[in-house]
């Protein structure tokens, strides 16, 4: 399995070959607490690096999802709509969000396991 | 200790209510509606007596919390009493009576109201004209954009972003958004406040606003709003002023002094007009010279002593509310300024940021404080600690006041606080009252110690114990997005299927 990269806003992103899958991290999913709804992009939509995707609320709150990568979404995780609780059970798994069909390189800046861990704990405080 | 639908008390032997013939001539419904659309059926209205149905009201009313029986600490909301003149004076025949369509020669006193109340205002906040239509305080956000976007269009200038601070409220970014801005959201600095050097960054000739609240949602002042507001007028944009706040400084300083050039204020929060309950709330407007002409119409204008509706301003952005605003509520609030003046107006923001300091120093070591006092009218404090230590959330504190008759503080928010505990006393209540309040939340620390769990369990002493907030949710959006046939509907009448869209 490709390892997993992660950003400073919480979402994470495998890259196989041309094919990236991105979701939220575990850390993201605990602090939103249990997510009740995700508004979701249609396949084939181009999205830029950093660009908002998307929206996933909990009860706590509503925040955007960006994308780590520029790419063409290939597949959405229907099931989040009818099992948003994925999200919380499986951020890494069954709780995937969106596969794409990178653009040219993934950016480098994003992080590895040990320094998102980093940045999870600063946020912690 | 639940209280039936009157659809479920309902009994077949008693007879169904009858409605008053129209006593009004004009066409009957067969006459203008298409025949698809006419009744094939009476409506199923509940059928019970009248005592029965005011026993049902009544039992209603009495499950109900308000400021009229307890403490209602909830931050950002401005919870204070409303008194009972403001009720006597809305309730006059000649406010209460009135008919929208009236001649204005026939309202001259209503019209007068509305435009002292106009000046009480302005004066207030230190703006040239304010409008009173706005229904609420995400209506007066909107009615404020749409006269910022107006000012950039008139001088042919295509801004496009508004800036909306991290911790600002959620109604600040979709106000935004409702207008056709997009949002960059502004970060705050470790001390709470604004981040100027993240706000230099974010400013640029595409910036419409900075939408700001002063104090801030962490009830902290905004130091540097003077520096603030050179910034973004350096770069051609405006400041709107967020009047979520205004209770903690009123007669003090101005947003107008301090630069702000749209200002937003909440006759429901700071002016003693009813809040909660959905409404009708009043969200008037002010704005410096440079927005007058877009000001909605019609404004009141008054000319050696006659007041008439002014409907004569181009430029302005037309209408936002059907006839004059909630007029009752522009009648209780006058009341109110009246009653208290200018010398009680600045009183009252003094003793509301007095409450918050001293219950903010009674419960500081039973809940953290992430940002140095002193505070301004309300505080922000966290359970972050009892939820690492004994898995007791913000949540179970909320829960735990209501056993102890206190209506919840608003809880996480603001979102850069985790497990948040956001509390406003204002500056109505007794400092017995505040003082039982921090007892409460001292003997819930000291619970979360030795039983957390019981607090898991809490409420124990009201008509309904802890909700599934997350299966609500859940299942509602379930519904919305078409993957459940349940609209989670409870009634539904005899013989009939579910009703085709939820109402």
């Amino acid at each position: 399995m490709a390892e997993r990269r992660y950003t400073k806003t919480h979402e994470w992103v495998t890259v196989d070959g041309k094919h990236a899958t991105i979701g939220i991290t575990d850390f993201a999913q605990s602090q939103l607490g249990d997510v009740v709804f995700l508004e979701l992009p249609s396949v084939g939509r181009k999205l830029g690096e950093r660009e908002t995707f998307g929206v996933i609320e909990s009860v706590k709150a509503a925040s955007d999802l960006y994308s780590p990568v520029a790419g063409r979404i290939s597949a959405v995780n229907d099931k989040l709509s009818g099992k948003p609780e994925l999200v919380n059970s499986d951020p890494y798994g069954d709780g995937w969000i969106l596969k794409l069909e990178l653009a040219g390189d993934p950016p480098s800046d994003l992080l590895d396991e040990a320094a998102y861990k980093k940045v999870t704990e600063a946020a912690a405080g | 200790m639940t209280e039936p639908l009157s659809f479920e008390l309902s009994r077949p032997a008693v007879d169904p209510p009858r409605l008053p013939e129209a006593d009004v001539d004009g066409p009957g419904p067969a006459d203008v509606l298409p025949h698809d659309m006419l009744r094939d059926r009476p409506p199923g209205l509940p059928r019970l007596s009248e005592p029965e149905i005011m026993r049902h009201y009544s039992r209603l009313a009495s499950l109900n919390y308000s400021i009229s029986e307890n403490f209602y600490p909830l931050g950002s909301c401005t919870m204070k009493y409303n008194p009972v003149l403001n009720e006597q004076a809305a309730a006059l025949p000649g406010f209460a009576g009135l008919h929208p369509y009236q001649d204005e020669e026939t309202v001259q006193g209503a019209l007068e109201l509305m435009w002292r109340l106009e000046r009480a205002l302005c004066a207030v906040v230190g703006v040239e004209r304010a409008t009173l239509q706005p229904a609420a305080g995400a209506h007066g956000e909107w009615t404020a954009l749409r006269m910022i976007a107006a000012f950039h269009h008139s001088r042919e200038e295509n801004r496009t972003e508004v800036l909306v601070p991290d911790s600002a409220h959620g109604t600040n970014p979709a106000s935004a958004a409702l207008s056709g801005f997009h949002v960059v959201e502004v970060k705050s600095g470790p001390d709470g406040r604004i981040s100027l050097a993240d706000l230099e960054s974010k400013l640029s000739p595409r910036t419409a606003a900075l939408m700001l609240t002063n104090p801030n949602t962490l009830g902290l002042f905004e130091r540097e709003i003077l520096d603030i507001a050179e910034m973004v007028h350096a770069t051609g944009a405006l400041l709107y002023y967020d009047g979520a706040n205004l209770n903690a400084f009123m007669g003090i300083c101005r947003p107008g002094d301090m630069g702000f050039d749209a200002v937003h204020m909440n006759l429901h929060k700071t002016f003693t007009t009813p809040h909660g309950g959905g409404g009708p709330g009043a969200g008037p407007v002010g704005v410096k010279a440079d927005l007058v002409p877009f000001l909605p119409t019609p404004t009141v204008e008054r000319t050696n002593g006659h007041l008439e509706l002014d409907y004569k301003h181009p430029q302005s952005i037309g209408r936002v509310r059907s006839f004059y605003g909630n007029f009752g509520m522009l009648v209780r609030a006058y009341t109110y300024i009246l009653a208290m003046g200018g010398d009680g107006l600045s009183q009252a923001s003094q003793d509301a940021v007095l409450s918050a300091n001293y219950l903010r120093k009674l419960v500081e070591g039973d809940l953290e404080m992430p940002h140095a006092g002193p505070c301004m009218h309300e505080f922000v404090a966290s359970a972050h600690h009892l939820t690492t230590e004994h898995g007791v959330r913000a949540l179970d504190v909320a829960k735990a006041l209501l056993d102890r008759h206190f209506y919840a503080p608003t809880v996480y928010f603001p979102l850069v606080v985790p497990e948040a505990i956001m509390v406003e006393p204002t500056e109505t209540e007794s400092k017995e009252t505040l003082d039982s309040f921090a007892r409460a939340i001292k003997e819930i620390a000291a619970e979360a110690r030795t039983d957390p769990q019981s607090l898991h369990a809490e409420p124990k002493t009201l008509p309904v114990g802890r909700l599934d907030e997350v299966a609500a949710a859940r299942k509602i959006n379930a519904y919305l997005v078409g993957q459940s046939e349940d609209p989670v509907l409870r009634w539904k009448a005899p013989g009939e299927g579910a009703p085709k869209e939820a109402c």
